[in-house]
């Protein structure tokens, strides 16, 4: 393969698409390109706006018990019930002001980083651990759960990873699990002899954890083994006034607990700790892992070679996570035409506003784009997270959006950019002769970057 | 390709529905630009009486059946449900009767006078042929109508269309998928149309013909366009004489997080009521995960429930006549548990309800082998036991309303299926 050839696929395969000049840089080495982004410290987002998780939690305990609904017995049981609609509203408005911040954030970075294929990684890992904004204490949390859990840790281990966002409010929350107690702890049997009322477990978390963040649905687990997990996670919770991820140990389920056939002693905390450190290794978890990883990057269904080669290496370095990108990069199914999947919204956008240099301002209109074109920023709707096959984004009304999206913006800069000079810096071998010709004919500059936004090699990698 | 003189298409815009003799000229040169990729089936001439009409609507999520249904002559059910559980009819907050022990939640009354109607059959204890736990796997069960999760790109409503005597075709697209993907359940080889609401406006005329062009070699880009500009046609009629919703009610929608759009209704009717339009119609309707805090007769479910209502109540209205030759079936990929879990909720289960609506029923009734509610009764002792498959109930709609021939639907619609035999009854003679 021509280097050429190798370059445009690692900027805009691996990464999140060409800025002018980059595919230049990146075409003496594209693979060296690519392993220099996994050298140093994950960068962190700058900027003044963003509160970290706990300094928003407290300020959502204050706002709540200003409204005088915050009372003795912890934050998480008011979390979705504020005591009036005008609490709620505020409430709404102070997480809402913050998601926007957040998501700004989020683009501007992408849209700015030189080492795009380290943030499409971060991308790939919040949507791998997906929450979604449609509940409300997530609105004011996704953000800094992608901060402050995901970005540390992308170029660790997946057991740290996994760690770190099991532990994060915005993911305990999402999945329910500060109301979950145990049936025979201490709180759920005073809660019986005070009030007559029974608590129990929420299975939510335990299973998402199973199925979507560590063996994955075919992983070889029961339902015995979703309740010993909910059991062992029990007690898991937030400190609402502090804003902190706290051990309780009253609703914690006692026992020892079976799980995958391995016996986990009662050790509080540390049992559920000790069984995600054991499902962060697991074989099944490697193969989970990889079949994502191959199917976010190289193709929506990658060969079962490119699928082992991935997991032989997440398995043999216990999850250390550069070692499984080198081997992504080595896999030579991944540098392969014609170009395999279709952009997601999100990269699409991103991609567009890398290529043609857009500054990240207005922040109502921009993050309006990733809503109207289908994909709302950490909005995902479920804990699955994004579809991530072609065949998921390439629909008629999905197409028609992106035409709309790529009109305004020809509309817009049409005279201050050159889509036919800007072709080739972004797309390099991957130009078709016949975009070319197009854009040379175009009826007008605006027409011109339309068509190079909606030709096929732009929406696709 | 040359430009058909004196077009002005605004994609996106309802007032483009004047212009749509002019549209279809150029998305007759589009077919040709396409370079005859599409499979268009044969245009019968719009006739007097309209064809029969599906609506299908996957409730996403696990509706919990237990409460849309609630089977409170069962001596297990109270004391399993606890505060959740629906009281007896008649009694504060109760549910509205049906017959046996069953009543619908106080939310559905559309669905109760629809019963009275005689043009809605309960369908309980029904399930997929899928036994596990996760949402994204019992939902491709249940849209790619085969025994096991990730077993086919394709959908079986998409397959059962392509499966249709060329007669049987009224238009060029034989189902509308009302979001912005076309779920797996049609996918495939038919080809099927696409629309939900926008707010850009979009390119002129020579712009779209220039992409066209720029598809020519591709052939899924230019069925896409192809498609996209034809359902912002049909959708551009659906509404003439109406505004686009305003966008502060669009914004109220959403935020409420209602199960299904008013406004998404209304198109799919305008789309199903022409006489070429498609015969078929899916629509998604999210958030039924009610792990905690669902509440009984008032609460997060049953507003949820009480929207899903009104949205059938529009869809009869908006359809008017054509309601007659109409069947609605509104499914969900599993129920949830038996017993009230630790926080209020109920957990992932397995057997749930699905509704059979439309004038094209033969309704009234309640079918369901009632499995019992008693511990060693319920599927590996917590979620209600499936006594019925739900493709028994997707074969006899396909095959007699729709017309589905019987060979097709055991081979390529539900290939599984040898051992589930159509249910008898449930349509109109």
């Amino acid at each position: 393969m021509s280097e050429s050839v190798a370059a445009a696929i690692a900027v805009n395969r691996f990464g999140l698409g060409a800025r002018p000049g980059e595919l230049a840089a990146a075409s003496h080495d594209p693979r060296q390109w690519l392993l220099r982004q996994l050298d140093g410290e994950p960068p962190e987002l700058k900027d003044s706006r963003l509160q970290g998780s706990a300094e928003i939690l407290s300020q959502a305990w204050n706002l709540r018990r200003e409204a005088g609904s915050a009372g003795a017995g912890g934050g998480d049981e008011r979390e979705a019930r504020p005591a009036s609609a005008n609490a709620a509203q505020q409430l709404m408005r102070f997480y809402r002001r913050i998601y926007v911040a957040e998501a700004t954030a989020r683009v501007r970075h992408a849209v700015t980083t030189d080492r795009s294929f380290l943030e499409r990684l971060t991308h790939f890992w919040t949507n791998h651990f997906a929450v979604s904004v449609d509940k409300l204490a997530v609105l004011g949390l996704a953000g800094s759960l992608e901060r402050e859990a995901v970005r540390p840790n992308v170029l660790g281990t997946f057991a740290d990873l996994l760690l770190a966002v099991e532990r994060h409010p915005a993911m305990l929350f999402y999945l329910d699990n500060p109301r979950s107690v145990g049936p025979d702890s201490p709180a759920a049997r005073a809660m019986r002899r005070r009030r007559g009322r029974d608590a129990g477990l929420n299975e939510n978390l335990a299973r998402e954890i199973l199925e979507l963040h560590t063996l994955g649905v075919d992983g070889g687990y029961a339902q015995a083994d979703v309740i010993a997990l909910a059991q062992m996670l029990t007690g898991w919770s937030i400190n609402g006034e502090r804003g902190r991820f706290e051990f309780r140990p009253a609703m914690h389920e006692p026992g020892a607990r079976k799980l995958l056939g391995r016996r986990y002693a009662d050790a509080g905390y540390e049992q559920a700790e000790a069984a995600l450190r054991d499902l962060a290794v697991h074989p099944s978890t490697a193969r989970h892992v990889a079949r994502r990883l191959a199917c976010h990057f190289i193709a929506d269904d990658p060969s079962a070679a490119a699928v082992e080669r991935i997991a032989n290496a997440f398995l043999e370095s216990r999850g250390d996570l550069p070692t499984v990108y080198r081997a992504l990069i080595d896999t030579p199914e991944a540098w392969e035409r014609p170009l395999p999947k279709y952009k997601t919204p999100s990269d699409y956008i991103i991609s567009g506003f890398r290529g043609l240099q857009l500054p990240v301002v207005s922040d109502r209109h921009l993050l309006g784009s990733f809503e109207l074109l289908g994909q709302q920023i950490y909005a995902p709707g479920s804990p699955a997270g994004w579809p991530d096959r072609s065949a998921d984004w390439d629909g008629a009304w999905a197409l028609m959006r992106r035409i709309e999206w790529a009109d305004a913006i020809g509309q817009r800069l049409g005279s201050q950019r050159n889509a036919a000079r800007l072709a080739p810096q972004l797309l390099g071998a991957n130009l078709r002769e016949e975009t070319r010709k197009a854009l040379a004919h175009a009826a007008s500059g605006a027409q011109a970057l339309t068509l190079l936004l909606v030709s096929p090699e732009f929406l696709r990698r | 390709m040359t430009s058909p003189e004196g077009i002005g298409i605004r994609s996106g815009d309802p007032a483009c529905s004047a212009e749509s003799p002019a549209r279809r000229d150029f998305l007759a040169a589009a077919f040709l630009a396409a370079g005859g990729a599409l499979l268009a089936p044969t245009l019968s001439q719009a006739g007097t009486s309209i064809a029969s009409r599906f609506v299908f609507i996957i409730l996403r999520g696990g509706l919990d059946g237990l409460a849309a249904v609630p089977p409170y002559g069962d001596p297990h059910y109270a004391g399993l449900r606890r505060e959740l559980a629906i009281g007896a009819p008649g009694t504060q907050g109760g549910g509205l009767p049906l017959e046996g022990p069953f009543a619908l939640h106080p939310s559905l009354r559309f669905l109760h006078e629809s019963f009275a109607a005689r043009e809605l059959v309960v369908l309980h204890a029904v399930a997929s042929p899928y036994r596990e736990r996760s949402h994204f796997d019992a939902q491709n069960v249940l849209e790619s109508g085969l025994a096991r999760p990730h077993a086919s790109q394709t959908g079986w409503l998409n397959r059962a269309l392509a499966a249709l005597p060329s007669e049987a075709l009224s238009g060029e697209e034989l189902g509308v998928a009302l979001g912005q993907n076309v779920p797996l359940v049609m996918r495939g080889p038919a080809p099927v149309a696409s629309w939900s609401p926008t707010q850009l406006e979009g390119p002129d005329e020579d712009t779209l013909q220039r992409i066209m062009d720029l598809y020519a070699a591709d052939p899924l880009l230019s069925r896409r366009l192809v498609d996209a500009l034809e359902a912002d046609e049909l959708a551009g009629e659906a509404q003439s004489g109406e505004s686009m919703p305003a966008p502060g009610r669009q914004r109220r929608n959403r935020a409420r997080g209602l199960a299904i759009s008013q406004d998404v209704i209304r198109v799919a009717a305008g789309f199903l009521q022409r006489d070429d339009g498609p015969r078929v119609a899916v629509l998604d309707s999210n958030g039924w995960d009610t792990h905690a805090n669902q509440g009984a007769a008032q609460g997060p479910l049953a507003l949820r429930l009480a929207a899903l209502d009104a949205g059938l109540r529009t869809l009869k209205e908006q359809l008017g006549a054509t309601w007659r030759q109409t069947v609605v079936l509104a499914v969900t990929e599993f129920g949830r548990t038996a017993k009230e879990n630790g926080t209020g909720g109920t957990d992932h289960g397995t057997a749930s309800v699905a509704f059979l609506l439309g004038g094209a029923v033969a309704g009234g009734k309640v079918i369901a082998d009632w499995p019992g509610l008693a511990e060693r009764e319920l599927h590996e002792g917590r979620d209600l036991k499936p006594t019925l498959d739900l493709r028994a109930v997707l074969k006899a709609v396909l095959a007699d309303h729709l017309g589905v021939p019987t060979r097709a639907l055991e081979e390529s619609v539900f290939p599984d299926s040898a051992d589930v035999r159509p249910l008898q009854g449930l349509l109109r003679a």
